[in-house]
Parts: C-alpha cells; sequence; structure tokens
C-alpha cells in the first residue's frame, strides 16, 4: 500500500529545458519559414522579369495579341491562351463527369471489395509519369481517332486533352469520393427512410451535401490541367494558333501550343533574343496568377463546406 | 447495400391473427398493396378505439449469429401513440427498423417471421420497401435535416414521389402540424442547419408528415433535445396520433407514461415481456420483471 515513489518536485525546473523547448520552436519555423520563402523569392523573381518584358511590350499588346512569333518579336498572349482554354475545356468535360461518376460508385455503390481492387487502380493512374501520357496521346490516341474518322492531325489538342482528362480523372474522384463518404450516415438513413431510393439518395442527397467538396475538386483538377506540361509538349504540336470561332469543332483536329508547352520551347530554343527569353517570364507569371486564383477560390468553396456541419 | 438479401419465408400465406385486416385507406392504386387479405380473429391485445395497423407474429431478428429480437408479436392500433421502452440493447430500434424494412440496409440483419402492415405482410417477395417507406415515415434519435433550405427539407419527399402540385400549400401544412411554422415562415430559404436541434427535429417530423403517411416510427426522438424541445415534441406526438399512428421508442418512462396509450416493454435479450394499456403497464403490471424495470430495480 504505501509503497513510496517520489513526487515530482514542481519547484526543480531542469536547467535547459526551457532552451530546448525554444531550440526545437525555431528549427519548425525555419523549416516553416523556408518553404514560404522559396515560394516568395520565385514569385518575386517571376516577376521581377515578367516587369522587364513589360517594359520592352506593351501589356495590353501582350494580352490581346493575337501572334505569337518570337522569331519577329511578336508577343501575343491569345494564341498560347487558345491552347490552354481547349486544353483545360476539353479534359473538364472528360474527367469531371467521369471523376465524379467514379466517387459516386466508389462511395455509394462498391463493395468494400471492388472498392480495395479500384482505389489502388485509381491511384496507379494518378503515379504514372505524365510523359508516358504524352507519348500514349502520340502513338496510340491519335492514330486510334483517325482510325475511326477523325480528321486529326499527327500532333492534335485532341488527343493531348483526352489524355489530360484521363490524368485527372483520379483527383476528381478521390476528392470527391473524400467529400461524399464524410456525409454523415444518418442523411442517407434520412433519405431511405422517407421512401427514397438508392439512386434518389446519391443524386439528391449525397451529392449535394458533398457539393462543396466535389466542386473544389473540380477546380484543384482544371488547375492541374492548366498548369500540365508534359502531354502537351508531346502531344498537341508546337505551332501557336488562334481559336477558330467559326468553325469550333475544327479547333479540335489541329495542334496547338499552350502556355506551358510554349514556355518550354522558349526555354530550349538553340537562339532566342533576350526579350524573346523574357517573354517566357510574362507567360509564367500569367500563368502563376491563373492557378492562384483557382487554388484561392477552391479554398473559399472548402472552407464554407467545412462550416456547414459544424 | 442489399435491399433484396433479406429472407422473405411464408410469404404467400400470412398467418391469420388479426381482426378483418383496414382496407387499404388509400384507393389510389397503391404500390404496395396488390392483393387485400382479410384476416378473421380477435386479438386481446387491441385496445377498444383502434383497430390493429401493424402487427407482428413470431418475428426474429439477427444480426450475424446473435439474435436481437425473440419472436415478437404485437399489435399496434391505429391512430394511437405506441410506446416501445426498455433497457439499452434490448431491440426496440431494431424492432422499429423492421416496420418500414431500413433493417434491410444493414447487411447483417436478417429477419424472419411475419410483419403485417394493413394485412399485408411487409416482408413477402411482392413488396416494395421504398413504398412501404412512403407510407411509414421515420424520425431518428439525432436531428438529421438535409443540408438544404427549410422548405426543400420539407419538400423532399413530395418532389421524390413527383407531387409537384401544391407544394407550397403542402409545405405549410406539414410545418403547421410540426407546430414550427410560425417560427420559421419568414425564412423558408434559410438552411435548415441554422435552425437549434428542437427545431430541426420538428423539422424533421415535417418532412416525415408532408407526405401524409399512415405511421410514423420514432426512435428516441427528444433524447438529444432539453426540456422545453422536449415537452414540445411530446405534446406534437399526442396531436399527431389524432390522424397518423404513431410508434415511438423511448428512454424515459415519464414520456411513455405521459404520452401514450399502448406500452411495450422489451427486456434485455430481445424479448417482449408485456404489452398493454399504457395505464396498466405502469400502474399495475403483470410481469414482476416489467414492475421492477418500472420502478428502476434494474435495467
Ligand atoms: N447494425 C448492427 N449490427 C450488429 N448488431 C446490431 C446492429 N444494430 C443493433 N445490433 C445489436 O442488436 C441488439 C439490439 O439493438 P437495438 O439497437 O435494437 O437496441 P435498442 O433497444 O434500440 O437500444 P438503445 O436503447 O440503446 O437504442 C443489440 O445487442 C445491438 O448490439
Ligand atoms: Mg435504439
Amino acid at each position: 500500500m504505501s509503497t513510496e515513489t517520489p513526487r515530482p518536485d514542481i519547484t526543480s525546473r531542469p536547467t535547459g529545458r526551457a532552451a530546448r523547448e525554444r531550440m526545437y520552436r525555431y528549427v519548425l519555423l525555419l523549416c516553416a519559414a523556408a518553404s514560404i520563402l522559396v515560394t516568395v523569392s520565385i514569385v518575386v523573381l517571376l516577376a521581377r522579369d515578367a516587369i522587364t518584358f513589360f517594359t520592352l511590350v506593351n501589356p495590353v499588346d501582350f494580352f490581346t495579341g493575337t501572334e505569337f512569333l518570337i522569331s519577329r518579336n511578336v508577343y501575343g498572349l491569345l494564341p498560347l491562351l487558345s491552347g490552354t482554354l481547349l486544353v483545360t475545356v476539353i479534359s473538364a468535360v472528360i474527367a469531371l463527369p467521369t471523376g465524379v461518376a467514379a466517387a459516386v460508385y466508389l462511395s455509394e455503390y462498391a463493395s468494400d471489395q471492388m472498392r480495395s481492387v479500384l482505389k489502388p487502380g485509381l491511384e496507379i493512374l494518378a503515379g504514372i509519369p505524365t510523359v508516358v501520357y504524352g507519348i500514349f496521346a502520340l502513338v496510340y490516341v491519335t492514330p486510334f481517332l483517325q482510325a475511326i474518322g477523325l480528321p486529326v492531325n499527327t500532333f492534335n489538342i485532341l488527343s493531348a486533352s483526352i489524355m489530360v482528362g484521363i490524368m485527372i480523372i483520379p483527383m476528381v474522384s478521390s476528392l470527391s469520393e473524400d467529400a461524399m463518404s464524410s456525409v454523415p450516415d444518418s442523411l442517407r438513413q434520412a433519405g431511405y427512410g422517407m421512401g427514397a431510393t438508392k439512386f434518389e439518395v446519391t443524386t439528391g442527397v449525397v451529392v449535394p451535401a458533398a457539393a462543396s467538396g466535389i466542386f473544389s475538386s473540380f477546380i484543384l483538377a482544371l488547375s492541374r490541367a492548366i498548369g500540365e506540361t508534359m502531354i502537351v509538349v508531346v502531344a498537341a504540336g508546337s505551332r501557336p494558333r488562334m481559336l477558330n470561332l467559326s468553325d469550333p469543332l475544327a479547333n479540335l483536329f489541329q495542334g496547338y501550343q499552350p502556355m506551358t508547352a510554349a514556355m518550354v520551347q522558349i526555354n530550349s530554343a538553340d537562339s532566342v533574343s533576350q526579350l524573346g527569353f523574357t517573354s517566357l517570364f510574362a507567360i509564367g507569371l500569367t500563368l502563376f496568377v491563373i492557378t492562384f486564383l483557382l487554388n484561392l477560390l477552391s479554398n473559399r468553396i472548402a472552407a464554407r463546406y467545412r462550416e456547414e456541419y459544424e | 447495400m442489399t435491399e433484396n438479401e433479406m429472407t422473405s419465408n411464408d410469404s404467400t400465406e400470412p398467418t391469420p391473427t388479426t381482426e378483418t385486416a383496414a382496407s387499404s385507406p388509400d384507393p389510389s392504386g397503391d404500390p404496395l398493396i396488390e392483393q387485400s387479405i382479410d384476416v378473421e380473429g380477435t386479438d386481446a391485445t387491441a385496445g377498444e378505439t383502434g383497430k390493429p395497423v401493424i402487427e407482428s407474429s413470431d418475428l426474429n431478428v439477427f444480426y450475424g449469429e446473435t439474435q436481437a429480437l425473440q419472436s415478437i408479436d404485437l399489435a399496434i392500433p391505429e391512430k394511437q401513440v405506441t410506446a416501445m421502452i426498455g433497457p439499452s440493447g434490448c431491440g426496440k430500434s431494431t424492432f422499429l427498423r423492421c416496420i418500414n424494412r431500413m433493417n434491410d440496409l444493414i447487411d447483417a440483419a436478417r429477419v424472419e417471421g411475419d410483419l403485417y402492415f394493413e394485412g399485408k405482410n411487409v416482408y413477402d417477395a411482392d413488396v416494395d420497401p421504398v413504398a412501404l417507406r412512403r407510407r411509414i415515415g421515420m424520425v431518428f434519435q439525432h436531428p438529421n435535416p438535409f443540408p438544404k433550405s427549410i422548405y426543400d427539407n420539407v419538400a423532399y419527399g413530395l418532389r421524390i414521389q413527383d407531387q409537384t402540385e401544391n407544394i407550397d400549400e403542402k409545405v405549410e401544412t406539414a410545418l403547421k402540424r410540426a407546430a414550427l411554422w410560425d417560427e420559421v415562415k419568414d425564412q423558408l430559404d434559410k438552411s435548415a442547419l441554422d435552425l437549434s436541434g428542437g427545431q430541426q427535429q420538428r423539422l424533421c417530423i415535417a418532412r416525415a408528415i408532408a407526405v401524409d403517411p399512415d405511421v410514423i416510427l420514432m426512435d428516441e426522438p427528444a433524447s438529444a433535445l432539453d426540456p422545453i424541445a422536449t415537452s414540445k415534441i411530446e405534446d406534437l406526438i399526442e396531436e399527431l396520433a389524432e390522424e397518423f399512428t404513431v410508434v415511438i421508442v423511448t428512454h424515459n418512462m415519464q414520456q411513455a407514461a405521459r404520452i401514450s396509450d399502448k406500452t411495450a416493454v422489451f427486456l434485455t435479450g430481445g424479448e417482449l415481456v408485456e404489452f398493454d394499456d399504457t395505464d396498466k403497464i405502469f400502474e399495475n403490471p403483470d410481469s414482476q420483471r416489467v414492475e421492477d424495470y418500472i420502478t428502476g430495480k434494474f435495467g
């Protein structure tokens, strides 16, 4: 009963502990600060070189120009933006519905067994290097499209975008599935209790309740598509081209050069003027601003979503 | 989920245990009841007023290997409040979920025996659980409004039943019957999640009654609420019994005594020990075990 365990003496503070605790704090702070510092420096350097460019090229000309030809010192963003826009839209058309459908299946319909096969499968899809997707687009998708009678060029935006779409499906499906599986089961019960079918519960209760999560997965996937480089470099060709609004379908079959691909080309060109080189930073900054805004939007939506259940 | 995994035994010949089964009150070609069966016999437990609308006969429920309900025979009278009391884990919720076949959603659950709703065995192969649940509404222990507007919550059942006419009117009526209208009439577009717990629970009741079911099942509907919200719900339940058959599970003995006409006492092991008029159960139960339970000697 009376085995005396020594009671800690509350007045004896081990020497050096305070210093140690302080050190931990600063080491951790340093790591956190380093990553922010790197990000900030990148943005600052990007902006600095972009500003150099904009002192020589009128920003209005840059953002409204319909031709991009470094060899003639013509720097219009719109053709590059056309390519980026096409990739984003086509891949979204492919990935968003498929990704959500896959997420619905995984979250609401799949048996545990099925899920344990499909989820790792999707993760593998997410792990394939994008250059492989690009080559696949060029070597398999384009010939396939030609075989089914579509008049696609060897390099065309459609094949590239299809592969970008396939690449971002796992992103949509896994984030959307997270959102759907975090919908409380009591809501499903409420739906079934009202005499809803499984499909009605899924579409009328689960998906709306997870809408913000699904939507923010869309935005993240879109910014991924916008920033995708390798696939379009390999498969979409290297000709900046304006969107042809009078024949929208024809656009799909031609090659385009999205912003990312143009940057790669400028960077790896043998001889490029100083101005041509700095245009890289102007394009890069624009790209950064677009994806940054999208991320901001998605955080906003995700935050509102969390609020809903608290 | 397996809607059809349920065993429905003896589906063709229900055991006649009831008073003449209610002729279907809904003449509009009800999908649930495809044949109406006249069954005869008198049930001792049927009260003076209500004829039985739900009857179980030798109902057994298993979760995997373990049996949660042991051969339950129970007849629930129409348009009255029937309370189910008993210690935790004795199978009250399980019984409730048998009535509208919510047990179908639990993979491990298996039901044997018969449960009649208006004379029709709900475990017959030709019964559609979806249609059944449209006639037998449910209110859960924790308020579970959809993260939609107040209006859309109440309209939900109408919409999935493709009832597109007079939705405004029906929503208003349901909210009034649930004693919530005055509090929310100016903010029907507001999210249901912004309501207080008690208001949310009344909203869930409104949602359940909006489709005009015959029976409302309530599983401890006030257990998550404070005393004032609870007494509102209790008043409401007594009123609802004028139009609906109400079956309520509760842990609160005073509540059962206050609001119910009939009380079923389940005890550990999933046995129905006594079922009678509430007054009888609380004043002079036949079973010593029930008396012990009610007076707090165990459970
Ligand atoms: N989904 C399930 N899977 C397995 N066993 C279950 C499941 N639901 C209930 N059970 C078991 O069935 C028995 C009865 O459970 P039930 O929920 O019907 O009790 P209850 O009377 O409603 O209890 P409480 O008053 O605590 O709500 C318990 O032993 C419980 O462990
Ligand atoms: Mg229970």
